[in-house]
C-alpha cells in the first residue's frame, strides 16, 4: 500500500495531456509572433519594390528615334548625287537604266521590276521591308557588309570608296522622298535609332545641331566636348535636347494587373510613350540630385551620408571604446562611476530629435567657428553657418556614443576573468593586461557593436533635420565644412513631393539605403564569425 | 610598522594576524601561517573556509576584487607585501600563480611561455627560456615540435602544465596553486602531482586542494581551515602532513579528515 501524492491512471493521462497542451499553446503563440514579424517585413519590402518598378508615361520634347533618324536622313539626302523620286515606279525605271546607281524600293515595287534589277544582300544582318537594289547592268556589287552599306549612302563618292576593287564611277543614289516610311525605316535599320548606341562623334554632331551656339559655348567652357565620353554626351543630350518628362507612373502591381487602365490613361496622352522603368539604375546611383525626376539620382546624398558617417565614426568609436575601457577596467564602482554608468544607460534611450536640438545648440550655434571651418579659414562661402557635415557628424556621434559604450563594455566584460588573472599572476600591469589580453579578445565584439551603432547613425533622419541638412542641394559635398544632405533626408524630401515620379525615386532610394545598411551589417556578421572566440 | 622578530628570512612567506574582508563580510580571521622554503604546503578545508582567499592574499591577487580589504601582515623576505611602498606587480612576478581551470592565453605555446618574461623586461635568449621552462613543467617532449600551435589545442592536463611553464618562465620563488587538478582527469592530476614534487626542489609551493588524498600524497605541511558560526574562515590546525592526517590535535580536524563533515 503506497500513499504518494502523484496522479495515476486516468488522472496521470489527463495531467500529461494538459501539460502538453500548455506547451503547444505557448509554442504556437511564439510561432505566430515570429510569423507576424516576418509577414510585416515582407509587406514592407514588397511595397518598396512595388514602387521601384513599373510603367511610366514618358513624353520627350524630341523623340529619341526622331532625333537619330532625322540626323542621318539629312546626311543621306545631302550626299552627292542623291535624287529623290516621288514615284517609286519612276525610281525603279531610272535605276534599271543606270549601272552606277543604287536605290531604295519597297518589296512589291522591286518584284514588279525584278527582270531589270538586282537586290543587294547585307551579309551581317538584313533589312526588312526595304530592298536596296541596283541595275542588272551593275556587274560588281552582289552583297555588302552593313558598314559598307552605311558609307554607300553617305560619305562614299564612288563605288571604289565603298570597296576597293569596285569601279571608280560616282554613285548615283535614288531615294524615296524625305520622311517617307520607306526612307526612315531604312535609316533606322541601317544607322540605328537609339541615341545610346550612337558613337560619340554622331552624338556631338546632333548636339551641335540642336543647341544654340551660346549654349554650346557654355558646355565647351565647362569641359571641351571632344574630351567627354559617350555616356557624358548622352547625358547632356538627354537633359538639353530630348528632355523627357514623366507624365505619370504606375507601380509594379498596377503594371501587372491593371494594364487596361494604363492603356486608357495612355490614350488620353497621345504624345507620351509607355516605358517599363526600373528606378534603381546605375544612373540613379551616380547622378546628382535634380529637380527633374527623370534625371535625379542619389550620388549627392550617398556622398553626404558617407561623409557624415565618417565623422561620426572618427568621433564616437575612439571616445566610446575609451570610456568603456575606463568604466570596465579602471572604474572602481564608486558613487561617481555608478552615476556615470546610469547616465550612459539612460542616454541610450533619449529620443534622437533631442540629440538634434543639442547638436543645433552646441555644434551649429555655439561652436559655429569650428564647425563652419571659419576658424581654419576653410569656411564654404555658400554655407555661411555651422550647418555642416562636421556638425551633423558630431551630433550623430553623440547619439550613438552611449550605444557604442554599452556594446564595448559588453564585449570587454565577456573577456574571461581567468585571462586577466593569468596576466596579473605573471606580474603584468593593468595596462599590459588590457592592451595584450583584454582588447585583442574584445575587439571583434567591440567592432560588431560599433558597426551596428554606425548603421543606426546611417539611417537617422530627425536629428539631421534639426541640425539643418539641406533638402535640395545639387553639388556634391567637398569636405567636412560643406553643406550636405543624406540618404534618409533625400528620401524624406522626395516622399513629400507631389509629383508621382518622386515617390518612385524615394522607393528606389530606400532600396539603395537598405542595401548599404545590409552591407554594413554583413560586415559585422563576417567579423563576428571570423574572430570566433578562441578561449 | 610592527617589528617582526622572527622574520629573518628563514621562511618563504609568513602570514601574521591576516584578516580579509569582502565589503562587510569577514572572510578570513586572524590567520598565522609560516611557509617553509622548498616545501609543499597544502591548504585544505570545507568549501567557503577561506583557503583560496588566504592563498590569493599571498600575491595580492585579492587586490583585483574592488571590495576586498586585507588587514595584518604577509611577510616576504621580511617585508610586508601590503606596505604602501610595495608594488603588487613586483610581488606577483616573484610569487607566481597557477589557477583552478587551465587558462593559457589564446596564443601559441611559445608566446604563452615568453609573454610573462617579455613584459617583465627579459633580455635573454627566448628560445632557451622556452625550452627550460617547458622542461621544468615536464611538457617539453610533448610540444617541442609544435611550439607554434595554439595553447588551446593541448589537452587539459597539458594546458595546466603549460600554465606552470608560463609561471616558471618569470623565475618566481614561490608558486601558488589554486586547486590545480580539480578540472583534470585522474591521470593528468597524477602527472601534475609528480611535477609538484619535482618543482619543490627549486621552488616553494603552496597548494589549495579539495582532495585530501592529494594533500596527503604530495604535501610536507598541511593547514586545515574551517569556518566559525559567522561563516568566517580561520586556521584550525597547521602541522606536518603525516602528523596532521594520523594524529590530529583538533577534534574538528579529525572529523573532517575522516570524512564526517565537509
Amino acid at each position: 500500500m503506497t500513499t504518494h501524492h502523484f496522479p495515476e491512471g486516468q488522472d496521470l493521462e489527463r495531467f500529461i495531456k494538459r501539460r502538453r497542451q500548455k506547451g503547444v499553446f505557448w509554442r504556437s503563440l511564439f510561432l505566430l509572433a515570429t510569423t507576424l514579424g516576418v509577414i510585416i517585413l515582407m509587406v514592407l519590402l514588397l511595397s518598396i519594390i512595388d514602387d521601384s518598378l513599373g510603367y511610366a508615361a514618358v513624353q520627350y520634347k524630341i523623340e529619341p528615334h526622331d532625333l537619330v533618324v532625322d540626323f542621318y536622313q539629312a546626311i543621306v539626302l545631302d550626299a552627292s548625287n542623291a535624287r529623290t523620286f516621288d514615284d517609286a515606279d519612276a525610281l525603279a525605271r531610272a535605276l534599271a537604266q543606270t549601272p552606277a546607281a543604287v536605290g531604295l524600293l519597297e518589296e512589291d515595287v522591286f518584284l514588279a521590276h525584278a527582270d531589270a534589277l538586282r537586290a543587294l544582300a547585307v551579309e551581317d544582318g538584313g533589312l526588312t521591308g526595304v530592298v536596296v537594289a541596283v541595275s542588272q547592268q551593275n556587274d560588281w556589287a552582289q552583297s555588302m557588309r552593313s558598314g559598307e552599306m552605311m558609307t554607300l549612302f553617305t560619305i562614299a563618292e564612288t563605288w571604289a570608296d565603298v570597296r576597293p576593287g569596285w569601279p571608280n564611277t560616282p554613285i548615283q543614289r535614288y531615294l524615296p522622298p524625305a520622311d517617307s516610311p520607306l526612307l526612315t525605316s531604312f535609316i533606322a535599320q541601317t544607322y540605328g535609332d537609339d541615341p545610346a548606341q550612337q558613337p560619340v562623334e554622331a552624338l556631338l554632331a546632333m548636339l551641335a545641331q540642336q543647341l544654340s551656339p551660346g549654349a554650346l559655348r557654355q558646355l565647351m567652357a565647362e569641359k571641351p566636348l571632344a574630351q567627354r565620353t559617350q555616356a557624358e554626351v548622352l547625358d547632356i543630350l538627354e537633359e538639353r535636347v530630348l528632355q523627357p518628362t514623366i507624365l505619370e507612373t504606375w507601380s509594379l502591381s498596377q503594371s501587372l494587373f491593371h494594364k487596361d487602365e494604363i492603356e486608357k490613361a495612355m490614350a488620353a496622352m497621345p504624345a507620351a510613350a509607355l516605358e517599363f522603368r526600373h528606378w534603381v539604375t546605375w544612373d540613379f546611383i551616380t547622378s546628382p540630385q535634380s529637380s527633374k525626376p527623370e534625371l535625379a539620382g542619389v550620388r549627392t546624398a550617398i556622398i553626404g551620408s558617407l561623409w557624415v558617417v565618417l565623422i561620426t565614426l572618427l568621433f564616437s568609436v575612439p571616445v566610446g571604446i575609451g570610456a568603456a575601457i575606463y568604466l570596465e577596467e579602471y572604474g572602481s564602482g564608486s558613487r561617481l562611476d555608478q552615476f556615470i554608468e546610469n547616465n550612459i544607460n539612460n542616454l541610450a534611450g533619449v529620443p534622437s530629435i533631442i540629440y538634434g536640438m543639442l547638436g543645433l545648440a552646441v555644434f551649429v550655434r555655439a561652436l559655429e567657428p569650428l564647425t563652419s571651418g571659419s576658424l581654419f579659414g576653410l569656411a564654404d562661402p555658400t554655407t555661411a553657418n555651422g550647418r555642416t557635415i562636421l556638425a551633423a557628424g558630431l551630433t550623430l556621434g553623440l547619439l550613438i556614443l552611449p550605444i557604442i559604450i554599452i556594446n564595448a563594455r559588453e564585449a570587454i566584460r565577456a573577456v574571461p576573468r581567468a585571462l586577466r588573472e593569468a596576466s596579473y599572476g605573471l606580474g603584468a600591469t593593468r595596462w599590459q593586461t588590457i592592451w595584450h589580453h583584454v582588447l585583442p579578445n574584445a575587439i571583434p565584439g567591440i567592432l560588431t557593436g560599433s558597426i551596428l551603432a554606425i548603421s543606426r547613425a546611417f539611417g537617422e533622419t530627425a536629428p539631421l533635420v534639426v541640425v539643418g541638412a539641406s533638402t535640395a542641394i545639387f553639388m556634391d559635398p567637398s569636405g567636412p565644412f560643406s553643406k550636405f544632405t543624406t540618404l534618409p533626408i533625400q528620401i524624406y524630401q522626395w516622399t513629400s513631393r507631389p509629383q508621382a515620379a518622386f515617390q518612385n525615386l524615394a522607393a528606389a532610394a530606400i532600396i539603395v539605403l537598405l542595401a548599404l545598411l545590409l552591407a554594413l551589417n554583413a560586415v559585422a556578421v563576417i567579423l563576428r564569425n571570423k574572430y570566433q572566440r578562441s578561449y | 610598522m610592527a617589528e617582526h622578530p622572527a622574520s629573518n628570512g628563514a621562511y618563504a612567506i609568513e602570514a601574521r594576524k591576516l584578516n580579509v574582508f569582502y565589503g562587510d563580510f569577514h572572510a578570513v580571521k586572524d590567520v598565522d601561517l609560516t611557509i617553509e622554503k622548498n616545501k609543499i604546503t597544502a591548504l585544505i578545508g570545507p568549501s567557503g573556509c577561506g583557503k583560496s582567499t588566504v592563498l590569493r592574499s599571498f600575491n595580492r591577487m585579492n587586490d583585483l576584487i574592488p571590495v576586498a580589504r586585507v588587514q595584518g601582515d604577509v611577510l616576504f623576505h621580511g617585508k610586508n607585501i601590503y606596505d604602501s611602498d610595495v608594488d603588487p606587480v613586483q610581488v606577483r612576478r616573484r610569487i607566481g600563480m597557477v589557477f583552478q581551470k587551465p587558462n593559457p592565453f589564446p596564443k601559441s605555446i611559445y608566446d604563452n611561455v615568453i609573454w610573462g618574461a617579455k613584459i617583465n623586461g627579459f633580455r635573454g635568449d627566448f628560445d632557451a627560456l622556452v625550452e627550460e621552462s617547458l622542461r621544468g613543467a615536464a611538457l617539453w617532449d610533448e610540444v617541442k615540435d609544435k611550439l607554434d600551435a595554439n595553447g588551446y589545442s593541448l589537452s587539459g592536463g597539458q594546458q595546466q602544465r603549460l600554465c606552470i611553464a608560463r609561471a616558471l618562465a618569470v623565475k618566481p620563488e614561490i608558486i601558488l596553486m589554486d586547486e590545480p587538478t580539480s578540472a583534470l582527469d585522474p591521470i593528468a592530476s597524477l602527472r601534475i602531482e609528480e611535477l609538484m614534487i619535482q618543482l619543490a626542489e627549486e621552488y616553494t609551493i603552496i597548494v589549495v586542494t579539495h582532495n585530501m588524498q592529494q594533500a596527503a600524497r604530495v604535501s610536507d605541511y598541511t593547514a586545515f581551515f574551517t569556518v566559525d558560526e559567522h561563516r568566517t574562515g580561520y586556521l584550525e590546525e597547521f602541522g606536518v602532513t603525516d602528523e596532521l592526517f594520523t594524529v590530529p590535535k583538533s577534534k574538528i580536524t579529525e572529523d573532517y579528515i575522516t570524512g564526517r563533515f565537509g
